[in-house]
């Protein structure tokens, strides 16, 4: 991914989480514990399993729709960021040998089980977060953050960065952009220039603080950043959070998905 | 070198999660003792300033790929390691949030594997040492190249031990380990270089900053990392014993891992009001969607052999195979029909 595209990548992001949908009003704090339990359910399962794990897919796919986020989007973004996952699961088809038996005919390793299972997972947890921030917005899940007891100073912090993530990002725009019209080919693309250049961008990064620092001075700053939206839980909220759980309760510990296919296959039979 | 999700198990995620968030509340109390209000904007902008430099790309010579650098070492250096162990969580987070690198529950690993190495360990117990008062720029060098190539050595073991004791794949040790570690020294060698680089750079030009830095710093990390130190352990020792005890072929040890892990929340709030009742349903209907195993002769001799079922008879994988099939349409046609019903 080019610099430019990342940089769009993460300000779309934050466009989609202005959006006004029922998702978007839930209250971030439940959205968070929501979204946590979600993974840990999904994790929880065990390394063989696929089928229970399918109905899993009806959560990002509510959000998803509920929601109005792009599907191409975010499944460009966990695309993006799969290698690491399949490095590590593709292993499981070469060292697990053990066979297992599908249907009349069709018989696989249980390696390939292990690494679809891997790969339904790394869909499932990787999606859902990033739908979390798409829905709530990066502010948002900081502020439920504080309201569930993370440290102030580094709920400060993460605002902060998110802050200014733009304002340097910008300004290392301008400078890749002026490195890249004077180097040709691979000139000046070495790690000696790459120092220079990340030196100085330290040092206005610096500078650039202390000048923040002032500015907020004069307006009042005294070591917190406060929110002037108030959260409150409503009905909504946690009729929502309810049946989440009472879903995830379900498909986590009956094999729902069987018992219909085992239902169909009687009806067809 | 983000761990994921999929690789992870509740019981691993949540002990370095516990462990990654100790960490991060003992360092902003300590933070909080001597800081004074100015840091806080240095602090976030300093975050801001390791995404930007991530982007910028650097041919590494010789092999004509592309890097970037991390800033663990660096930001202790500038910083002092409370801080920069603030810093690096919050990029981290940011990066599970909006790259989705690793994710939100491998965010404990990743703060772990990344944070608290270059901080409290190799920081003070390396680094420190080796480049002594900071005057000589030949001893900076060194210092930040050995602790560049030990803090990601660390980092990259730890992303081993995670995997491993999570059992979701079947990398053998010593294999996993020759692949992870090679290629981290590597790395290790060109952040050091470039870490060093920077910091020489600022100094020739700022050098009050590496001095405002050292009023951060701690005198007395060896006491109370300890402490963090020790809390880790027992709840390493908790859960490693959780763990064997989860492998020895018990079924429902997932199970038992789940509810621990979500006894803070609702969930577990219902189940504890009604728990002999769902015991006692879970029971009778304990029979689990799963596969037919035909273990093999190497599996037999296998320490984790998967679970033999011998009471399902062949027609279950297709009934499972089945009822996800039409699951998935189910699932695709709600949001397709969501999707038609809000254009309309």
């Amino acid at each position: 991914m080019n610099f430019d595209e990342k940089y769009y990548n993460i300000g779309f992001l934050d466009q989609l989480s202005y959006k006004d949908t029922f998702v978007h009003r839930l209250d971030p704090r439940i959205k968070l514990i929501v979204t946590l339990l979600f993974l840990f359910t999904v994790i929880s399962f065990s390394k063989y399993e696929i089928v229970a794990l399918l109905p899993f897919f009806l959560y990002p796919v509510l959000l998803m729709t509920i929601g109005e986020i792009p599907l191409m989007f975010i499944l460009k973004k966990v695309a993006l960021v799969s290698p690491f996952a399949i490095f590590i699961g593709i292993f499981n088809p070469l060292l697990d040998s053990g066979q297992v038996f599908i249907f009349k005919g069709l018989t696989i390793s249980a390696g390939w089980l292990s690494f679809f299972s891997i790969l339904i997972k790394f869909t499932l947890t990787v999606s859902t977060a990033l739908l979390l921030v798409a829905t709530t917005s990066f502010p948002g899940v900081c502020h439920a953050l504080r309201q569930l007891g993370v440290p102030s100073l580094f709920v400060s912090q993460l605002l902060f960065l998110y802050r200014y993530i733009f304002v340097l990002m910008e300004e290392t725009m301008r400078i890749v952009r002026a490195r890249n019209m004077r180097s040709f080919e691979q000139h000046g693309k070495g790690i000696k220039v790459f120092v220079r250049i990340v030196g100085i961008l330290f040092i206005r990064t610096v500078e650039r603080a202390e000048r923040v620092y002032f500015a907020m001075l004069s307006r009042g700053f005294q070591g917190d950043m406060p929110t002037l939206k108030r959260f409150h839980i409503k009905a909504g909220d946690l009729v929502f959070a309810v049946s989440v759980a009472v879903f995830l309760y379900i498909f986590r510990f009956y094999p729902a998905t069987e018992i219909l296919g085992r239902f169909v296959q009687g009806v067809f039979s | 070198m983000h761990m994921a999700d999929a690789l992870l198990s509740p019981a691993v995620g949540a002990t370095m999660w516990a462990g990654s968030m100790a960490t991060l509340g003992y360092s902003s109390k300590k933070l909080k003792e001597n800081i004074d209000n100015k840091t806080i904007p240095l602090m976030g902008v300093m975050g801001a300033f390791i995404f930007a430099a991530m982007m910028i790309n650097f041919t590494i010579p010789g092999t004509g790929s592309s890097g970037h650098i991390a800033g663990g070492i660096l930001l202790t250096v500038m910083l002092g390691p409370y801080a920069a162990f603030l810093i690096l969580a919050s990029v981290l987070m940011v990066q599970a949030l909006f790259f989705a690198d690793g994710g939100l529950l491998a965010l404990g690993c990743n703060i772990w594997n990344m944070g608290f190495y270059p901080c409290f360990l190799v920081y003070p117990l390396i680094y420190r040492p080796i480049a002594g008062d900071g005057t000589s720029a030949k001893r900076i060098y060194i210092a930040a190249i050995v602790s560049a190539i030990i803090a990601l050595q660390l980092g990259a073991f730890s992303v081993v031990l995670e995997t491993l004791s999570s059992g979701r794949s079947e990398l053998p040790f010593g294999t996993f380990v020759l692949l992870m570690q090679p290629i981290h020294l590597a790395i290790g060698l060109v952040e050091g270089i470039i870490t060093a680089g920077i910091i020489s750079s600022v100094k020739k030009v700022r050098p009050e900053i590496l001095e405002s830095g050292n009023s951060l710093r701690p005198l007395d990390a060896g006491i109370s990392l300890k402490n963090v130190l020790v809390a880790f352990l027992i709840l390493a020792v908790i859960t490693g014993g959780a763990l064997s005890w989860l492998a020895s072929t018990h079924p429902d040890g997932l199970e038992w891992s789940i509810k621990k892990v979500t006894g803070k929340t609702e969930l577990a709030e219902q189940t504890n009001g009604v728990a002999s009742l769902l015991k006692d349903i879970q029971e009778k209907t304990a029979f689990f969607p799963d596969y037919n195993f035909k273990p093999s002769d190497k599996e037999k001799r296998g320490k984790e052999k998967p679970p033999v079922w011998p009471g399902i008879e062949a027609g279950t994988s297709f009934a499972g195979i089945l009822g996800g099939a039409i699951v998935l349409m189910f699932i695709l046609f709600i949001g397709f029909g969501i999707r038609l019903f809000k254009k309309q």
